[in-house]
């Protein structure tokens, strides 16, 4: 990348070039989900909120775990602990392509020195039941967003359709930053007092979670733990719709899905101790798929998600 | 006469589905157009990433006006008849005309239909066009209901004549047709009119957008082989590869990038798909050392850096693939010098396929079976079984995990690095081989045993769970299996018994189903069976007589195990029928490959219906000898004649009730011409014996063609069914023997016409 004057100097001014960016276009900011996510995706601001007719906005970084792409804190490319910055918006505007390029601009990549692409790549989430048509943003050659106009969620038709964009932070911010390995990339102001690199924060929970997720954590927990989440989530949309305590009509799709998230969390887990085989895998995702749809079949029932007594009669 | 212009841009469509949708733009759009009346001179379709454009020249201005003649209700029918008439027609009692006609005075109305405007009918067909478009894949966005591969932004949609151009009036979903639209999404953005095709092709050039994708290729193939030619370069020239990035830009600018130091001496198959899978780079080799290179990549735009930045992003971004390429490239080396056991044991975390078992059994059953293959197709057996245990083992490796299509092309890299002889590696990357009807067959004897073991195994295995491919579903290319063992066979020569085969694979999986299923006792009754099968030296029909035999001796001690309604009984039928079908398959494969090298079924039908028709070289030898004679108007004058004694002689048969079979004897002879066949017979028997014996099929054909002469002339002078019984029924065996020796040959009763 060739420097300007335009250009961002660390990570965190990246993330929040970001934020003001898309706060600016009218997203309500965000913030992180408060459990373990496998991607962006998961948070209930874009998997439940894209179901039913309410119009939404918002983005959000989100941390993201991936077991298996543990390397201990020492590939250049490489991490279980990631961030990732997610846009949701339903409808999806019509000038959504041009409003994600503006976000490009905004963190400093030059769009008449630099060729952007949209490449196409169909979006299909296994364990969310939900699939999207769209592309991945190549810059000069480098995947740096994932574009994709949603079609279905837990099993629903999306109408309206909304619009959805990750961005791979750390991937993106070393093209930007010109950095080759992601320990050496400056995470907040390299002229500040106490500058800090990436590895200086995320260089020692690598190399323990890849210990962790790799070779110590408990597999006969993990499973029971597993069994308990999907228990537990369909335990809660059991529930009649009416609170017995309030007499109000209170439908629990967010607190069952967060049962969800962490199933889907278990297995991720389960995957990278390498204790699942290949048949037993497809049974997994279909578990967690279950329990998607089965919230997504909630959410619909709430008025956050487009349900009206008028409606239902 | 006007032209018509038509250009729907949108988001980015998918390269690979640009080409088809320019195709089926055209053909739905004319094809509406001229069904509504409305003729053209020309047509030609466009596309880019963001557009479909069709132009259609010398266009009616307006369809035909067209008059249709109504007969009516006779002219004195109650009014209320006419009436209805005329509601029906849209007319008035004045536009009636009376005719006389044979039944009396009958009304006839004519309906006049104006000519419509191609505007109208333009809007039409496009509507119903953007509506119904056959995209393999589409979807909605926002709040519309709209579908298209992605979201449509504009419509330009003009007719245009010496007059000007004039815009069709249209609104599908919320977009209204113009005459505008976008030049290079960053180049030059702005929207502008256009007021025909010549204008809109000029002005988009000059708005950095090459609207032909064949021009677009062009320039790319041009400039890539320029740059690579500057530096005494070539670029591998990749068709596919070069469709699909002009289908990635509007205004290609070709860049030549490097490819790291550290990297050049990976396999250049790797660094090939690498490049092309992940970042669309063509490679660019140096025709000295065969060894890539340099990258070239195709950009969308134009730089005031002249694409440094690009460039060197792009670099950057191939640096890191291909260090992870390197990365499982060494890894998978030091596994294959240590004999690649983990990978072997990996196979059997690996389903083969859910009721078929593992990729190690699978490999199992390979080894036995390019064992028993290997002295038939001149091959080392211990060297067969090694290149069957190892065929698979890439499919553990690193590398073929992250490239899947470079299975069998790194194992035999990797056998190669393991010091395996030559004949072992090869064999890795050619058992997969044929991969299409114009793929090569292997020929080195250790990859035919491998080939064939693998798709015998593979079809046997499907035939044994019922897996069949019906209609045009064929999963497991089942159907490309049995043609690869067809060419391969017929491609080297080989003499093979495809049933003896056959059913050994059948056998196998029989006996592990048994084995999961509580029949372990079956089982071992069944290997030791084997042994006295092996005796008998061949399985299916044999594999059933050897069980009956079993059965029949009352003291063999497997007797009680193998009675009728047992285990094992029931598994030799089962076996015999699946061998039956399986072959019955294969020899329809052989005929849809026979008969596009112009061999006739019913010739093929003729030579299945004889005896070692699982033998394939001697089936087709003889076919190809049959439809050598029957080319021959001798050939086609005895398949007359034979046709002819056998029409008599199974009438004969019928009517009597008797056999006529044999016994003809000369001494009944009453006329030359009859004495003349029977001499011909004795020669022709005396030459066809032999000669099918030692599969000459040439010489068996041409000694029975020869009997047309005399069948001829018997049947020219002589009455079969003569009024002396004795005479007659020396006839009837005279034909018997005509028949019967032709049928030595082939089954001559197959032969159409």
């Amino acid at each position: 990348m060739t420097q300007s004057s335009n250009a961002p100097k660390s990570f965190q001014e990246i993330i929040l070039r970001l934020q003001s960016y898309w706060a600016a276009k009218g997203c309500a900011v965000l913030q992180p989900y408060d459990m373990e996510v496998g991607a962006g995706t998961f948070h209930p601001a874009t998997t439940l909120r894209s179901l039913g007719t309410q119009p939404w906005a918002a983005a959000y970084v989100q941390p993201s775990r991936r077991p298996t792409d543990g390397r201990y804190g020492e590939n250049p490319n490489r991490l279980q602990h990631y961030y990732q910055y997610q846009v949701l918006i339903k409808p999806s505007p019509p000038d959504l392509q041009a409003l994600y390029l503006g976000s490009l601009e905004a963190i400093g990549i030059d769009m008449s020195l630099h060729d952007i692409r949209f490449v196409e790549d169909d979006w299909e989430s296994p364990t969310l039941g939900a699939w999207g048509l769209g592309w991945e943003v190549w810059c000069d050659g480098m995947e740096v967003s994932q574009f994709t106009y949603f079609q279905q969620v837990g099993g629903h038709d999306c109408h309206p359709v909304s619009g959805e964009l990750t961005y791979g932070l750390e991937r993106l911010a070393m093209y930007v930053l010109g950095v080759d390995h992601v320990m050496d990339m400056p995470y907040n102001d390299p002229d500040a007092q106490i500058a800090l690199k990436y590895g200086d924060v995320f260089r020692q929970t690598e190399a323990e979670y890849s210990r962790w997720n790799f070779d110590v954590a408990n597999t006969e927990t993990l499973l029971g733990h597993f069994e308990d989440a999907e228990r537990a989530c369909l335990d809660i949309l059991a529930q009649a719709p009416e609170d017995p305590k309030t007499g109000k009509r209170i439908v629990m799709a967010h607190p069952a899905y967060d049962q969800c998230i962490k199933a889907s969390h278990l297995f991720n887990l389960l995957d990278a101790r390498g204790v699942i085989s290949v048949t037993e895998r497809q049974a997994y995702i279909g578990r967690v798929r279950a329990l998607a749809k089965a919230c997504a079949d909630a959410f619909v029932q709430t008025e956050a998600g487009g349900w009206t007594a008028e409606a239902a009669g | 006469m006007p032209d018509l212009l038509i250009e729907l841009f949108s988001e980015e469509i998918p390269a690979r589905m640009q080409r088809r949708a320019a195709e089926d733009l055209q053909k739905l759009m004319t094809d509406g157009l001229v069904d509504a009346g409305l003729t053209y001179a020309s047509a030609a379709a466009f596309s880019t990433p963001r557009r479909l454009t069709l132009v259609v020249e010398g266009l009616l201005a307006e369809s035909p006006r067209t008059v249709e003649e109504r007969k009516g209700p006779r002219a004195d029918a109650p009014d209320k008849a006419i009436e209805g008439f005329l509601r029906g027609a849209g007319l008035t009692r004045d536009d009636l005309e009376t005719r006389e006609t044979p039944k009396g005075p009958v009304l006839f109305a004519k309906i006049t239909k104006p000519g419509r405007a191609a505007s109208a009918i333009v809007a039409d067909v496009l509507e119903k066009t953007v509506r119904g478009f056959p995209w393999p894949k589409s979807m909605r966005w926002g709040s519309g209901s709209l579908r298209w591969v992605r979201p449509l932004h504009s419509i330009l949609c003009i007719l245009s004549d010496e007059a000007g151009a004039q815009v069709v009036p249209l609104d599908v979903d919320g977009i209204t047709a113009g005459d505008s639209t976008a030049g290079h999404r960053f180049m030059a953005p702005n929207r502008f009119s256009v007021s025909g095709f010549e204008d809109y092709t000029a002005k988009l050039k000059r708005a950095y957008v090459e609207l032909d994708s064949a021009a677009r290729a062009e320039m790319i193939w041009h400039d890539a082989t320029n740059q690579a030619f500057a530096n005494s370069l070539e670029v591998v020239e990749d068709r596919g590869l070069l469709a699909e990035v002009s289908g990635l830009v509007e205004w290609p600018v070709v860049l030549m990038g490097r490819i790291g130091d550290a990297f050049l001496d990976l396999p250049p198959e790797v660094l090939q798909t690498s490049m092309k899978e992940h970042q669309k780079f063509f490679s660019v080799k140096n025709p000295k050392s065969g060894r890539i290179e340099r990258f070239i990549t195709v950009a969308n735009r134009e730089t005031a850096d002249n694409g440094a930045t690009i460039l060197a992003g792009n670099e950057k971004v191939l640096s890191a693939r291909l260090s992870d390429a390197k990365f499982f490239w060494e890894n998978d080396l030091r596994v294959a010098q240590n004999d690649m056991q983990p990978w072997l044991d990996a196979l059997e975390q690996v389903t083969f396929h859910n009721k078929l078992g593992t990729q190690a059994d699978l490999v199992g059953r390979m080894i036995a079976l390019s064992r028993e293959l290997a002295p038939l197709v001149g091959a080392d057996t211990d060297e067969a079984g090694e290149a069957a245990r190892l065929a698979k083992a890439d499919l553990s490796s690193e590398m073929v995990y992250e490239f899947p299509e470079l299975q069998g092309l790194m194992g035999r890299y990797y056998i190669t690095a393991a010091g395996k002889p030559d004949a072992v590696a090869a064999a890795a990357q050619e058992h997969y081989a044929p991969l299409g009807p114009s793929d090569d067959v292997p020929t080195a004897p250790v990859s035919v045993a491998v080939s064939l073991a693998e798709k015998i195994d593979k079809l046997a295995g499907f035939w044994a769970i019922d897996e069949k491919p019906t209609g045009s579903k064929d999963p497991y290319a089942l159907r490309r299996a049995a043609l690869g063992i067809i060419r391969i066979v017929l491609e080297n020569d080989l003499k093979l018994s495809l049933y003896y085969f056959c059913d050994l694979e059948l056998l196998k999986y029989e006996v592990t189903q048994l084995q999961g299923n509580g029949y372990e006792e079956d089982v071992v009754t069944l290997e030791n069976t084997l042994e006295e099968i092996a005796r008998h030296g061949v399985f299916g029909a044999a594999f059933h007589a050897v069980v009956d035999h079993i059965a029949a001796s009352e003291e063999h001690p497997f007797a009680p195990d193998v009675a009728e309604g047992s285990v094992l009984h029931s598994v030799a039928e089962r076996i015999q029928m699946r061998s039956a079908d399986l072959m019955s398959f294969i020899h329809d494969r052989l005929k849809v490959y026979l008969r596009d090298q112009g061999i006739r079924h019913d010739v093929i039908d003729a030579c299945i219906a004889m005896p070692g028709n699982d033998d394939l070289a001697l089936l087709v030898k003889r076919a190809r000898a049959l439809s050598e004679v029957l080319g021959t108007e001798d050939g086609e004058n005895l398949i007359q004649g034979f046709k002819r004694a056998n029409n008599i002689l199974t009438q004969a048969q019928d009517a009597d009730g008797v056999e006529y079979s044999y016994g003809a004897d000369v001494k009944y002879a009453e006329t030359d011409e009859e004495r003349a066949l029977f001499d011909a017979l004795d020669r022709a028997e005396a030459a066809i014996a032999p000669a099918v014996k030692a599969q000459d099929f040439a010489v068996a054909m041409s000694a029975m063609s020869a009997l047309r002469g005399p069948i001829d002339a018997f049947f020219d002078t002589v009455q079969v069914n003569a009024d002396n019984a004795t005479v007659r029924r020396n006839r009837l065996n005279l034909l018997s023997r005509i028949t019967q020796i032709c049928l030595e040959v082939a089954d001559l009763t197959k032969i159409e016409g």
